[in-house]
């Protein structure tokens, strides 16, 4: 086994593997930010949260096409997280909960619809490819849309960098100077839908989430400004995807799966060795000498 | 304004029975139209000796306010924006309540921060001061009443709200976050210019934090991080700098530092108003006193403000009221 045999042979044999492998570098380029916000915001979970509330609306859309529709369910997935965001939103600010909460009932119920409407037409498989996607049946038309997302959300986050910072770093600044703190608050959810919506013919509904917020994690770990931990996530997220789009060739194993777990496993690694790891704990340096 | 002085003198001739009347203030003059005869290029002194001069151009005849009659008497006057910035108010408060949940928290404060006043805001705890601070602010809707702030928009206050609000874990640099206070010039899309650059880095030389700039603000001290939000006031250059509790938790030299950076701003001619815990600072720096337990127990000059009857009277209204009190029965629960 070549250097070669190992890991560049699988795309020059196979069309549905470069696929799978510009989709994941689509994928990482534009989600990797994403996440890095999301987790500065404290929104790790809302992330998940959101994933799930896509289902009903992919499943709306599943039906709707007949079947397994990338546009259609994209355009569904979109409506129903855009939905639960907004919803979320105005709960929370007329309620007494808070987003967080408002966001775990309106994606538990969002997910239960889901599978409902699944399973009333679908088959089982086409539950498991909505719940863990198929990177590798990834067509054409999949990967236009997919590469048009991740394109759309870094110039959108270039547009308005500057105003997404300060409002996740000090909101009440930008309510006082600007005066349209949610309207770049939502911008951004629309932005985090949009990406989990590119994820999931990918990684599915379950597992779009994973390329978001892992590489995010890490980035976290090695990075101490906004900029370097952008290319810090961007590049463990496409890493990931190759790495892990090799080892399901050469292993036979789901390639979702794969690449979650290669973007774990640089997290595990990186937990213990980055500059903020625990392995630096453990042996701190003396604190004269360099 | 001498040049004038012929048409004022016509104008205070005749105002004791002034009629219908149409003003119309641009730059800083009045246009003034009454009986049917136009008065133009006011010395606005004189008008101002006769009326009020509410925010945004409105006048009100000083005696029909004085009989609370709160009639506008007819002299319609247009809205004129910017141009009212000239009038002595820089902020008035027109019988304001603000509510959280429906509890109301500040009742019925009426008055007004003069322009280039320095105004401290004391009371008890849960008098409603930050609250107040936010109303100004626009962040919470008023349920009842009106805030005037004289042509000003929100983005020409300076705010600096209680530190718990912002982020500190955030990776910002301690340079980015002063340049935050150029917003007003950069916007949200525009790039930083050289000269704003150079403005942040006076403004972190003037809180003592030169040489700062590089580092991520979560590295900061409370204090030091304290001095950078006020080099970010620096830069914003506001007219009206609102202050919410600056100096809680602050060491007692940054709290030196920093207050003289505040009568820095009221030597500027700045308004100023600023939350505060500490009575002896209020009496040291500030003129005005807004003294607040829920209403406006006093407002006016500190020491009159701050009588140590009108602080046990804040402490008992503090005490009286509870989340279900009803709204406007000040006055039985201050017998009570």
């Amino acid at each position: 086994m070549t250097t070669y045999s190992v890991f560049i042979a699988p795309f020059v044999d196979y069309g549905f593997m470069r696929r799978a492998l510009v989709a994941c570098l689509a994928l990482g380029l534009g989600s990797a930010p994403i996440g890095v916000l999301l987790m500065l915001r404290r929104m790790s979970l809302v992330g998940d949260a959101m994933s799930h509330a896509i289902l009903p609306g992919a499943a709306v859309g599943f039906l709707v096409a007949g079947g397994l529709s990338l546009p259609a369910m994209g355009l569904g997935g979109l409506i129903a997280g855009l939905g639960v965001a907004l919803l979320s939103g105005l709960i929370s600010r007329t309620t007494a909960l808070r987003e967080d909460a408002s966001f775990a009932t309106f994606y538990l119920t969002s997910l239960a619809l889901g599978v409902l409407i699944v399973s009333l037409r679908g088959s089982n498989i086409d539950l498991l490819h909505v719940l863990f996607g198929t990177i590798l049946a990834i067509d054409a038309t999949a990967l236009y849309l997919v590469g048009g997302i991740a394109s759309f959300t870094l110039i959108m986050l270039a547009l308005v960098y500057r105003p997404l910072v300060a409002e996740c770093f000090d909101p009440g600044f930008l309510r006082a100077v600007a005066g349209r703190g949610s309207l770049y608050h939502f911008l951004f959810l629309f932005l985090v839908v949009l990406n989990l919506v590119a994820g999931f013919q990918a990684l599915g509904t379950l597992m779009a989430v994973g390329l978001m917020m892992l590489p995010a994690a890490v980035a976290r770990l090695w990075a101490q400004s906004l900029p370097a931990m952008f290319v810090t996530a961007a590049g463990t997220a496409v890493i990931s995807g190759y790495l892990g789009l090799v080892a399901s060739f050469h292993y036979g194993v789901a390639s979702g799966p794969a690449i979650i777990l290669t973007a774990s496993i640089i997290y595990g690694v990186s937990l213990l060795v980055s500059p903020s790891g625990a392995l630096r704990r453990l042996f701190p340096r003396p604190h004269y000498g360099a | 304004m001498v040049r004038h002085s012929r048409l004022a003198r016509r104008l205070s001739a005749r105002h004791e029975n002034l009629p219908q009347g149409r003003g119309r203030a641009m730059g800083c003059y009045i246009i003034f139209e009454t009986s049917g005869q136009l008065y133009q290029w006011i010395d606005f002194d004189v008008v101002r000796r006769y009326f009020s001069i509410l925010g945004d151009g409105a006048l009100l005849r000083r005696a029909a306010w004085r009989r609370q009659r709160r009639d506008r008497l007819s002299l319609a006057c247009h809205s004129v924006g910017r141009g009212a910035a000239m009038s002595e108010t820089a902020i008035k408060l027109d019988n304001i309540t603000v509510a959280y949940a429906r509890h109301p928290a500040v009742h019925h404060v009426s008055g007004s921060f003069e322009r280039g006043s320095m105004t401290a805001i004391a009371g008890p705890n849960g008098a409603g001061k930050s609250t107040l601070l936010k109303a100004i602010m626009g962040e919470i809707r008023l349920a009842e009443g009106s805030i005037d702030r004289g042509g000003l928009a929100i983005s020409d206050f300076g705010y600096l709200p209680q530190a718990a609000e912002i982020d500190r874990q955030f990776p910002m640099t301690v340079a980015d976050t002063v340049l935050l206070g150029t917003w007003r010039q950069s916007g949200a899309f525009r790039g930083v210019q050289p000269e704003a650059a150079a403005k942040a880095g006076q403004a972190l030389m003037a809180v003592g934090l030169d040489g700062f700039g590089h580092r991520q603000v979560g590295s900061l001290s409370a204090g030091q991080f304290q001095r950078v939000l006020f080099a970010r006031l620096l830069v914003q250059d506001a007219k009206v700098i609102v202050l919410d509790e600056p100096f809680t938790a602050i060491d007692a030299r940054t709290t030196r530092d920093l207050l003289e950076i505040v009568c820095r701003w009221h030597q500027d001619g700045r308004t100023v108003i600023a939350v505060l815990h500490d009575f002896d600072q209020v009496r040291a720096h500030f003129p005005r006193t807004l003294l607040l337990a829920r209403e406006a127990i006093d407002w006016g000059p500190t020491d009159v403000a701050m009588s140590s009857r009108n602080l046990l009277r804040a402490r008992a209204m503090a005490e009286s009221w509870d989340e279900d009190a009803l709204v406007c029965e000040h006055d039985r629960a201050v017998a009570s």
